[in-house]
This record gives structure tokens, sequence and C-alpha cells, in this order.
């Protein structure tokens, strides 16, 4: 492998506090060098960043590959080649595939698939309980001695207090967060779109905050109670990202991720029964997206997740009762965050690229979210200023179920390189 | 497929102008007269095509366009789902687009789902009619309520309440809509949990109290209440309910005024309404039944591109 010297770009580490226009040098997967003006190497492939953004690749706490079971909408070879394309050179997959990501066997399927894949890693998230059915615990040891680096029932809640009690006291014995999709089923039951105004001209039924608010709360007692480390998925509400702050005050060992479409729609976009605008968590009101923004902007949510939720076009072109909930995101978060967010006054470009970089490998503990030397040679380079139109034809993804088809976007991934190895090219992406 | 003004379907009242309603109300006036003659039939839409799709059983709504169908000599086709294609695992689009081949001119459906009305308007030629989807809209059920008011009292300045299970009511939706546009002022009563979230954001008044609904209204429009809330825990009882929201006589009987009673059917007598007041002097339920197929074959011709000035020369002389 060739090493890659990156020249001339805006370097943002927050892990180690650079922002600065400096050269990279990346030799035998590991990052070697950063300094202002590295020597020209005979053996070395050149980037001209100028004007670009260097960056540690991208960390998506949130996938949904769905291999094993459903690879008509995504392979994890298609999943991990459209994460690069986004600039995520790690992701973590959910366990509600079929059959359900909760045994060793299982974990090793999907760490070889992407091994043979080779784009970005993928890291296994192993189910809470067996089958996800809310009753017995998976084999976390295990799960975790083949690779997986956290555990959720994803898809579902954690199903009970006493389950979710017993997962954050288990997983203290291998270092691993419990990631909860805090939904109460009995409050959320039949609802197809958020509860509110919207909903009731509609005429849909609605999913009501206190759903998510409701085992938020009951999920930081128990995180509180146990020590154990609370990740809460995909928080959708002011009340959430409320609880969450007061809870980071006094101490409590909890996480948090929000979607790039929680941060910039709203409930109106699922007006006209808008199928690729149904997700769960719902998208909300203005007030819980200004929550939700105030809330990554302060740190009390810790990280930007896509939720990347592949559906074929045929499940989406239905009634909107019938249409399955999720959204893919991979390819458009980093666009969406930085016109939504960094051009709207939100974050920092270095506060952006903590969101999506150095928080999220922490949170999972993973080598990743840094360009110290020896770290790996995972590497974005994005520039900031380039616009480009969401094109869902164009996607790696194999699906194309996101709501931003058609936007207008800056920010678009120049090359991503995984292990010191070139593992996406903006000329690559395919014509229409 | 054709578009007069009201464009190429009718999916709600929500989006409707006040004109459009009154544009409708105001055609279905000589149309009403054609049900009253010996041979109910002109030929306002000899040689059109429409399909009835009902996704849901219906008896009413899917006779009362029936008739307004045929009494306009439209060639008709139902299909209910039980017997269809759709019980084989058709998708609705698909269903639709074959439908479609067939060179059909327009389709009146029923659905389950909220959006299905729009969900086929947006991928077929053919005019549509949303004949009730889901939670969302009854506009020709909304329309024929309106008929029915106005046929007693201007609706401009009137007192309406909706009684009952506004929450899962396609009735109440276009009601609301068609009410509010139309000057009337609207209220709502029933328990909270069979009441939307937000709904006093439409400007729409809320009641928890029957006695206080029947205190403020002129009219009141009494929905009725499905038997499967009970399982889903909205309300305890039948009991329970008839006893604390039934309109009963001698809750009427304390009313300052007379109010006038609507009811969109099927009854549950001794549930959401007294027999009573069913059959009392005040009901003008059955009106709402015979004024349906009036609005509708307005509908039906307004849509076929007919101009609205001439639907009393389109009927033709009264056959004597």
């Amino acid at each position: 492998m060739r090493p890659i010297l990156i020249r001339g770009g805006r370097v943002i580490d927050p892990a180690s506090g650079t922002d600065a226009v400096a050269d990279v040098l990346l030799v035998d997967g590991k990052v070697t060098a950063v300094a202002a003006k590295l020597a020209a190497r005979d053996d070395a492939d050149v980037l001209d960043a100028a004007g670009c953004v260097v960056a540690p690749g991208f960390v998506d706490l949130h996938v949904h590959l769905r291999e094993p079971g459903r690879e008509d909408v995504e392979t994890i070879a298609t999943g991990a080649r459209a994460a690069v394309a986004g600039g995520f050179t790690s992701v973590c997959a959910m366990p509600n595939t079929d059959p359900v990501t909760d045994n060793q066997a299982a974990v090793g399927f999907i760490v070889s698939q992407a091994r043979r894949a080779g784009s970005a890693r993928v890291y296994p998230i192993g189910a809470v309980s067996v089958g996800q059915k809310g009753e017995q615990l998976a084999e976390f040891g295990e799960l975790v001695g083949a690779g997986a680096v956290g555990v959720s029932d994803d898809g579902r809640p954690v199903a009970t207090a006493h389950l979710m009690r017993t997962a954050l006291e288990y997983a203290l014995t291998f270092g691993i967060p419990v990631i909860d999709h805090c939904e109460d089923l009995s409050l959320s039951a039949g609802g197809s779109m958020h509860e509110g105004l919207v909903s009731t001209r509609l005429g849909l039924k609605g999913i009501p905050r206190s759903a998510e608010d409701v085992i938020v709360a009951r999920d930081l007692q128990l995180a509180e109670l146990t020590g154990g480390h609370l990740h809460c998925a995909h928080v959708s509400t002011a009340g959430a990202v409320a609880m969450i702050r007061a809870a980071k005050a006094r101490g409590v060992r909890v996480t948090a991720e929000v979607t790039p479409h929680h941060l910039v729609l709203t409930d109106a976009a699922c007006e006209g029964y808008e199928t690729n605008a149904k997700m769960n968590p719902p998208l909300r009101e203005p007030a819980d997206v200004a929550a939700l923004r105030a809330g990554l902007a302060d740190g009390t949510i810790d990280c930007i997740a896509t939720d990347h939720a592949p559906h074929h076009y045929d499940a989406k072109e239905q009634e909107f009762d019938n249409a399955p909930f999720g959204v893919v995101g991979l390819e458009t978060a980093l666009g969406v965050a930085i016109t939504e967010l960094v051009d709207g006054g939100v974050l920092s470009l270095p506060a952006l690229v903590r969101c999506l970089s150095t928080r999220p490998a922490e949170v999972a503990h993973l080598p990743a979210g840094t360009l110290a030397p020896g770290a790996p040679a995972d590497v974005v380079v994005f520039d900031p200023s380039a616009a480009w139109t969401v094109d869902p034809a164009r996607f790696f993804s194999k699906s194309r179920n996101t709501p931003f088809a058609g936007r207008k976007l800056r920010g678009l991934v120049r090359w991503t390189i995984v292990g010191g190895a070139l593992a996406h090219r903006a000329a690559d992406r395919p014509a229409r | 497929m054709s578009a007069g003004r009201l464009g190429k379907d009718l999916l709600g009242l929500e989006h409707l102008s006040a004109d459009d309603i009154r544009l409708i109300l105001d055609t279905a006036e000589p149309f009403k007269e054609i049900s009253e003659r010996a041979i109910k039939k002109v030929p306002v839409l000899r040689g059109k095509t429409i399909v009835n799709l009902f996704f849901e059983p219906s008896t009413r709504t899917r006779v009362s366009f029936e008739f307004a169908e045929h009494r306009l000599s439209a060639d008709t086709v139902n299909v209910a789902t039980a017997l269809s294609s759709v019980s084989k695992g058709e998708t609705l689009v698909d269903t639709a687009r074959n439908l479609e081949a067939m060179r059909i001119d327009m389709v009146v459906m029923r659905h389950p789902s909220s959006g299905a009305a729009k969900f086929l308007a947006d991928r077929i030629k053919s005019n549509v009619i949303n004949a009730g989807d889901g939670k969302h809209e009854h506009p020709t059920q909304g329309l024929l309520d309106l008929l029915t008011i106005r046929d007693h009292r201007p609706i401009e300045g009137t007192r309406v309440c909706i009684v009952g299970d506004v929450l899962h009511s396609r009735v109440a939706r276009s009601n609301i809509w068609g009410l509010l546009k139309l000057g009337a002022e609207v209220a709502v009563c029933g328990p909270q949990t069979l009441l939307p979230m937000g709904i006093e954001e439409l400007g729409v008044r809320v009641f928890r109290r029957i006695e206080e609904a029947v205190e403020w209204a002129a009219v009141l429009n009494v929905l009725r209440l499905q038997l499967e809330r009970m399982q889903g825990g909205y309300v305890p009882s039948v009991r329970e309910y008839y006893r604390v929201f039934g309109v009963t006589l001698e809750r009427l009987e304390r009313a300052p005024r007379e109010l006038l009673i609507l009811h969109p059917g099927p009854m549950n007598r001794g549930v959401e309404i007294d027999s009573r007041v069913a059959d009392g002097p005040h009901s003008v339920i059955l009106s709402q039944v015979t004024n349906g197929v009036a609005v509708r074959m307005a509908v039906l011709y307004l849509l076929a591109g007919g101009r609205p000035e001439l639907a009393e020369s389109a009927k033709g002389a009264p056959e004597r």
C-alpha cells in the first residue's frame, strides 16, 4: 500500500485540539504525521486538499445494513460503500436483522462480510435479548468476543425495566454501552407519525412525545441505579433532551445521539402523506427541533447518527399507514449537517466533526475519531462549500428512501480513506 | 379524464374554497328534484364509466353513489375487495392502474387508510372521488350535512356541535372544514379520549360535557360510536357512554332552543343517540340520506366538467 500525503487542507481533529491548515501523512494504515509543511515523498500518492477539511473519518453509531435477511434492500457491502461515500469510515450495524444478531456466529458473519467488502469498517451491535424478544439476556460476553461493540434491541425498546436494569449491570463487565430505542409501545401502538395538529388534520394516528419520554425517564433512573452506560438512540423530543441534560449534570453515565432528519425536518414533512417522511421516532415539531439543536450544541447530545434504514421502493409506495418506518441517511448526513447546522449557525465545523467522529468513537470505544500519530488512517476530506443536489438515483445504497431528494446541499466528500487505502473518491459516484 | 371548476378530484373539504363548497351545494339543489320523479334518470353522464371501489364495507354511501351515478346515466361497476384481486395481495396502485387500463372515467373509493384517495389520485388520470379514507375525510358526507343544515337555517353564524368519537371520524373532519369555511361556529363534544390532539387550533370549541354542548348549540351532529372503541380502552362501556354522552330526549328538553339533530349513520340506538331523538321531530337524519344522492350527483356532474349554470337545464324537463 502506497503512503498517502494529504496536502494543504484545513485539518480539524477535535481529539487533539487541532484546527489549522496542515499536511497529513498516512503510512502503513496509520496516521504518521500532521504538520504545517511535510516534505514531499516520491513513494506517496498526493491528495490536494486545498479548500477542503481533513478530518478523522466519521463514525455512525446507528445503521441498518439489512444483511442477513433483506439483501434486496441493502447488503453489508452496499451499506459500507454508501458509508464511505458519506465520509463514514466506521459504522455500527444494528442487530434487528433476520435472523437477529444475538449470538457470536451472527456477529462473526457480519465481521467477515464487512472484511470481504473492504470499504467502511462495520462494527456489529449485538442484541440485548435473545431474538430481541425482551425475555432472556443475550450472551454479551460471546457477542463482544466475536466483535460486537454494544448491545441494543433497536427497532424495539428494551422490553421491561427489569431487563434494562440487568442489561446495564451485566454490560459493565464488558465495558459496552446499552443502546435503547426509547419507545413505550402501549403509547405508540398503531401510530404512524407525531401526534399533533398535522396528524389530526391528516387523520393519522399519532405517536405522542411521551412515548419516548417515559422510557428515557425509566432508563435514566436505571442508569443512575446501576452505574451502567446508557446510550439513547435517535432522541426526538424536547423532553428527552431536558432529562438527559439534567441526568448528565448529576453524573449519570448517559450518552445520546440524534439523526440529521430530526435536526432538520418537522411533522410538516408528512403533508401529502409523504412516506419518505415516515420514521420512528417520528419527525416532531419546531420546538423539538430547536431543543435537539441546542442539545447538540451544548453537548447534551453527543453525536449525530443516521439511523440509515433502507426500504424497498414498493414498500414506501403505499398508503401511509402501511408503509414501513425509516429513511436512508449515510450519503446525505454531511451535506444536511453543513447546510443546516454549520451554515445555520448551530455548530462550528470543529463541533460538527466532534459530533460525527470524535464523540461517537468515544461512546462505543472504537479505535477511530482522531488523527493523532499512530491512529488508524481513517480520514475524510470534504469540501464544506461545494454545492450539490441530492439525486437518490446516484446513491451507492441499494435503497432510495430519502426525505431529502432534490435538496440543494453544501458539503461534499472528496475522498474517504479507510486504513490508509482510498475507499471513496467523489468521481466514483455513478452517473444517473 | 376531465376537470371542471373543482379540479380533477374531490379528496376532501380542507382544500376547497368556500365558493367551491357553495358551488357544489347550489348545483345539488336542482338535482334534488330528479329523485322525486317517476322516471329518475337524466342523460348527463351518458357514456361515462365509473368504478365504485370499496375497500371497506359500506351500504349507505355505496348505494347513494350508485343511485347518483345511475340517475345521471353513467355506466358503473362495483368492486368490493373481499371478492377482488386485492384479497390476492394486489397493491392499491396496481389495482388502480388495471382499472384505468380499461379506460374508465372516474373512481369512487372508500379505503381504510387515511390518504389513500390522494395516493390514488396522484397516480391515475381518472377523476377520483373520496368516499371516505381512514380517519381523514369523507367529503360527500360533509357536503350532504351542509346541504341538510342549509335546508333549515343559514349556515353562517349557526352553532354546530359534533358529538362523539371525533378522534376516529372522517365525517367530523369534513364537517369541521366545511362548516368553518361557510362561517358556522363549530364545537366538538366527547370524552377527551376521543378528541384529537390540537383540535382547538383548527378554530373549534371543545365541550367535555354534553349538557354544555346542548346549551350552546343550534345543531348537533351525532357521530356513531364504533363498538371496537371499547376494546381500545377509549371508553369503559356502552352503558356509561350513553349515560354520560348520550343525546337523550331529557337532555334536549332542557336546551334553551330547539336543536336540529343530524347523524351520519349507521346509528347505534341507545348508545350515542336516544331513539326518541333519532325518530323525533327535530331529527333530519333521513333528509341527510335523501340529500346525499343529490350532493353526489352534483359532485359527479361538476368533476365530469359539467357547467354549474347548466345544471338546471342539463336535467331536462321533469317527467309528468
